[in-house]
């Protein structure tokens, strides 16, 4: 095969059903909207040349953003998307680390089954291992059963369908994202050196706090955007265990898009979303850059 | 350092327990007799029996299937191609943007690239159905294969592919005799990868299939939404079986093959 063919194949089809459709959604959210069906004003001429193209731009605006800014419901979208994505990374961070903890000091024989353990909820279905929730947490689930069974509680619980929910649907299916990265750190920490903490007098607990989280720096950045950069725009974990007040902006698009059929509304609602992700996107990059360098 | 103190033993056992314990509860109460899913009322295998006489059910998981098996081993050849691309084509006109377009979809939200697919699909007048589906599903995978692909082009020695060429073989034969049989653990983990992203995705598949094409997560959501059923759990299980059994099947191979190679290796080193 030809280098250029090899080369072309991929990059025409990245081209074509990657970048095309981006471009096409950035132009729709600029465009007009006649009874929010196709076609959108304005359409592209080429066979006026310049002349159509400077008209096509010029048609282009940001009514569709405009209307965002002036509804509530996005903001509060937005914002409530960043805030669970926050919390559900802390906390998956909170259960993730005293297992990649855990794994880093098994015995070596242990460590390539206590992996695999790990990455085995990975091909299981997503979906599936939410679902696995619904059962658990719902009033009559098996939680409250266990609650009411063991006189913790006098009357059910009401668990699912609130945001405590999707926190625990979020760190359950991206737990293995944070143990992962936090586990390769920690794995290649060097012993002697919390001995040699140890030996300069820090009791366990401090040598912990000034050498191994240290150390684990960047296992513990990765493991972090990892977890939060899917999260913000999670679709299945709010729409099935989230409840009405549960505001996520998958979701959100998702009913634009489905129930309202406002295409260039929802076009808008995904450049935006596309917008936040880039800061967290191009910080996770320089971290993995940095970490990297470092191994060289 | 390296010891079992009661604090690791704890976390690991706790943490075990959260990762498994749902899907173990999903797998007992799938073999409930009851109709009320929280409530056990003896061992049945009746709602496999249901699941087996559900015609919609068996549609769409025919049309995954086979959305699966198409979408991966395109994927596979594409990925492996720009993977190839990526490592050794060396410098071309655009890499750049060819990098960014292999790594992009990796973290692009998947409402994102559900709703430009479809707008695309749309916009070229294409009718969705399974062939839309394994488009969507082929390029997204594409950039998760070739990302397994090139971590393994990368490690291995370059030298045994100029020696091929050196002694004669085209360009092509070199690839197949040579770097073909060194990366295929990392082709073939590509595929799985790529076959079960296509079996798990919902909301890519929701955006651009239509209604002549339902595949299993589809209908599956939509069951779910209206609550936990006997015959969604029965379903589950059969698919958590599958994965398990696959991946396990698969880790003990590659384990032997890496076993044989070392004792290939050390026979050579005493020959």
């Amino acid at each position: 095969m030809r280098r250029a063919t090899l080369i072309l194949v991929p990059y025409l089809w990245l081209l074509a059903l990657f970048l095309v459709p981006f471009l096409i959604v950035l132009k729709i959210s600029l465009s007009d909207t006649e009874l929010a069906i196709p076609p959108y004003t304005p359409t592209l001429d080429f066979s006026t040349g310049w002349q159509g193209i400077k008209e096509f731009l010029s048609a282009l605006d940001f009514e569709n953003f405009t209307w965002l800014a002036s509804d509530d419901l996005y903001w509060k979208a937005y914002l409530s998307s960043l805030q669970i994505a926050v919390i559900a990374t802390f906390l998956t961070l909170l259960v993730g680390y005293p297992i990649a903890y855990g794994m880093a000091n098994a015995p070596e024989h242990w460590r390539p089954t206590l992996m695999m353990l790990v990455i085995l909820p990975f091909w299981t279905s997503f979906l599936i291992r939410v679902y696995s929730w619904m059962g658990i947490l719902s009033s009559e689930g098996y939680l409250n059963q266990l609650l009411l069974g063991m006189g913790l509680i006098s009357e059910p619980l009401t668990i699912l369908n609130t945001n405590t929910a999707v926190y625990i649907g979020i760190v359950y299916t991206y737990l293995p994202f944070m143990i992962l990265p936090i586990y390769s750190a920690l794995e290649r920490l060097d012993g002697s050196l919390l001995e040699a903490a140890e030996d300069l007098g820090c009791s366990r607990l401090s040598a912990f706090w000034l050498v191994t989280i240290p150390l684990s720096k960047n296992g513990i950045i990765a493991g972090c955007f990892l977890v939060f950069i899917p999260t913000i725009g999670e679709f299945v974990i709010p729409s099935l265990l989230g409840g009405s007040q549960t505001l996520m902006i998958g979701k959100v698009l998702w009913e634009e898009f489905f129930n309202n059929r406002d295409w260039p509304v929802a076009s808008a609602v995904a450049v935006i979303l596309l917008l936040i992700l880039i800061i967290p996107i191009i910080l996770f990059q320089r971290n993995e850059q940095k970490a990297r360098e470092a191994d060289q | 350092m390296r010891r079992l103190t009661w604090f690791n033993t704890t976390s690991l056992t706790l943490g075990f327990a959260f990762l498994y314990l749902p899907m173990v509860i999903l797998v007992v109460y799938s073999f409930n007799e009851s109709k009320l899913v929280t409530v056990w009322a003896g061992f049945s295998t009746k709602w496999y029996g249901e699941l087996f006489r559900n015609e919609a059910f068996l549609d769409a998981a025919w049309v995954t299937v086979k959305v699966a098996v198409a979408s991966s081993t395109l994927a596979t050849i594409l990925g492996t191609m720009a993977a190839y691309v990526l490592v050794r084509a060396g410098r071309f006109k655009g890499r750049t943007l060819f990098s960014g377009m292999i790594y992009a979809p990796l973290v692009m939200p998947e409402v994102i690239t559900g709703l430009s697919l479809l707008l695309l699909f749309i916009g070229i007048g294409l009718d969705r159905g399974v062939f839309t589906i394994v488009l969507a599903h082929t390029t997204f995978s594409m950039c998760y294969v070739s990302v397994v692909v090139s971590s393994r082009l990368v490690s291995f020695d370059r030298s045994l592919e100029e020696a091929a060429l050196d002694l004669g073989c085209s360009p092509m034969s070199a690839f197949r005799l040579v770097t073909l049989p060194i990366i295929a653990p990392a082709v073939i983990s590509g595929w799985l990868l790529a076959f079960t992203l296509s079996l798990d995705d919902l909301v890519i598949a929701s955006f651009t299939s239509g209604p002549s094409a339902t595949t299993l997560p589809i209908k599956i959501f939509s069951a779910v939404r209206l609550g936990v059923s006997p015959e969604i759990n029965a379903l589950s299980t059969i698919m958590i079986s599958i994965v398990a059994v696959g991946v396990i099947t698969a880790s003990l191979i590659t384990k032997r093959a890496a076993l044989r190679q070392q004792a290939e290796e050390r026979a050579a080193v005493k020959a």
